[in-house]
C-alpha cells in the first residue's frame, strides 16, 4: 500500500471512530471502554504474522510471548465485556435509569 | 498453511473491520450493547482464523503460535468469568496493558526481521511509535491495576523532580524514537521500550485514585493508536482500521468520562505536578 492510501484510510477511520461513539450514554461508558479494549486485542493477527516466519530462537520466543499477551487482551476483553453487559440487563430497571435512557435517541 | 489466497484474506479482513465498527456502534446504545460485543468477538475470531489459514509458517512455528493462543485463552477466560464486579475496571486495565505490551514486542521483532533489508522510513517510524507508546501503555496500565487494588496508595505519588523527569523522558523518547526510525536498529528499539516504560510510570503515578478509570480509558486509546501504527508498519489494513477506531473512539470516550465527572484530562494528568490536587 502506498503511504497516501494508508494516510487516507487512517484519517477516514478516525472520523468513523469519533462518529460511532459520539452519542453514548454515561451509563455505558465502562462497557464501551471494555469493548474497545477487546477490539485492539486484534494485534494478535500481527503477532501471529511476525511469529510465522521468525527464524532465530529468541525471535520465536518473543513472538510466542506477544501472541500470548495479545490473546489475553482479545479473548479476556470480549468475555469480561459480555459479563459486564449481562449484569446490566439482569438488574431490575430503576425509574432513574429509564429517564436517562429516555434521553437517548434510540 | 497458505490455504487462503492473499486477496481472499483481504476481503475477510474488511468484513472483520465492518464488524468492529458495528460493535462500537452497538456498544454505545443500551439495547444493542450485548449484540455489539458479540459481533466484535465474531469479527476477531474470523480474522484470527484467516491469518492462520493464509500465512506460511516456518518449521514448528505454527505449534508455538497455537500453544500461545491456547495458554492465553486458558488464562484469560477464567480470569474474566470469575472476577468480582467491583474488580472489573482493574482487569480491563491489565487486558489493555498486555495488548500494548504485545504491540511493543511485535515492533521489536519487526526491527530484528528487517535487519539487512530496506524497510523504508515510514515503516520504521510507525514501528518506533508502536514500541514507545505500547510500552507506556503496558507499565501505565499495570500501575493503575495496583492503584485500584490498593497494593500501592491511591493518593497521587509525586516523585522528586517529577516534572523535569517527565520532560526528560519525553525528550529521550522522541530522540531515541527518531534514532530507531532512521537506523532501524533493534537494540535501540529495546532502549526505546525502556524509555516508554519509564514514561508510563511517570504519567500514572501522580494520578489520584478517583481519576484512575479515566486514565485507563486514555491508555486504552493509546493502545489503539499503537495497534494502528503496527498496521501502518506491516501494511495490514485490519490492524490499521481497528487500532484507529479504538484510538479515536477511546479519545472521545476519555473526554466524555472526564466531563461526566466534572474534571479535565490535563488536570487529571498534570494537576498533582503543579502542586494542585487530583481527587484522591
Amino acid at each position: 500500500m502506498s503511504g497516501i492510501t494508508i494516510l487516507t484510510l487512517f484519517v477516514l477511520t478516525a472520523f468513523v471512530g469519533v462518529e460511532v461513539v459520539s452519542k453514548v450514554s454515561s451509563t455505558l461508558h465502562t462497557p464501551l471502554m471494555s469493548g474497545a479494549n477487546a477490539i485492539h486485542g486484534i494485534i494478535l493477527v500481527g503477532a501471529i504474522a511476525v511469529t510465522a516466519h521468525a527464524t532465530e530462537p529468541w525471535l520465536i520466543v518473543l513472538g510466542s510471548l506477544a501472541t500470548l499477551l495479545a490473546t489475553v487482551n482479545l479473548v479476556g476483553g470480549f468475555v469480561v465485556t459480555d459479563r459486564m453487559l449481562e449484569m446490566f440487563s439482569g438488574r431490575p430497571k430503576q425509574p432513574q435509569r429509564e429517564s436517562e435512557m429516555a434521553g437517548d435517541p434510540r | 498453511m497458505n490455504l487462503l489466497p492473499a486477496a481472499v484474506a483481504e476481503v475477510i479482513y474488511l468484513a472483520a473491520a465492518v464488524c468492529f465498527i458495528l460493535a462500537l456502534k452497538g456498544l454505545s446504545s443500551p439495547r444493542g450493547a450485548r449484540r455489539g460485543n458479540l459481533l466484535g468477538a465474531l469479527g476477531a475470531a474470523i480474522a484470527v482464523v484467516t491469518v492462520l489459514l493464509s500465512t506460511d509458517f516456518r518449521g514448528a512455528n505454527l505449534a508455538f503460535v497455537l500453544g500461545s493462543v491456547g495458554i492465553g485463552s486458558a488464562v484469560a477466560v477464567p480470569a474474566a468469568r470469575r472476577v468480582k464486579m467491583t474488580e472489573m475496571p482493574q482487569l480491563v486495565a491489565i487486558f489493555n496493558g498486555v495488548g500494548g505490551g504485545a504491540a511493543a514486542v511485535v515492533g521489536v521483532i519487526e526491527l530484528a526481521e528487517w535487519m539487512g533489508t530496506e524497510p523504508g522510513a515510514v515503516a520504521t517510524t510507525a514501528t518506533a511509535f508502536a514500541i514507545l507508546v505500547g510500552s507506556t501503555s503496558l507499565l501505565g496500565s499495570i500501575l493503575t491495576y495496583f492503584k485500584l487494588q490498593g497494593t500501592i496508595t491511591s493518593r497521587p505519588i509525586v516523585v522528586p523532580f517529577a516534572a523535569p523527569l517527565m520532560v526528560a523522558a519525553l525528550v529521550a523518547g522522541v530522540g531515541v524514537g527518531v534514532a530507531v526510525a532512521l537506523t532501524g536498529n533493534v537494540w535501540l528499539g529495546v532502549v526505546l521500550m525502556a524509555v516508554g516504560l519509564a514514561f508510563g510510570a511517570l504519567l500514572v503515578l501522580p494520578v489520584g485514585g478517583a481519576d484512575v478509570p479515566i486514565v485507563i480509558s486514555l491508555l486504552n486509546a493509546f493502545t489503539g493508536l499503537t495497534v494502528a501504527a503496527s498496521g501502518w508498519a506491516m501494511s495490514n489494513t485490519l490492524l490499521l482500521v481497528a487500532g484507529t477506531l479504538v484510538g479515536a473512539s477511546g479519545s472521545i470516550l476519555t473526554i466524555a468520562m472526564a466531563t461526566a465527572m466534572g474534571r479535565s484530562v490535563t488536570g487529571i494528568l498534570f494537576g498533582a505536578l503543579k502542586g494542585g490536587s487530583t481527587a484522591g
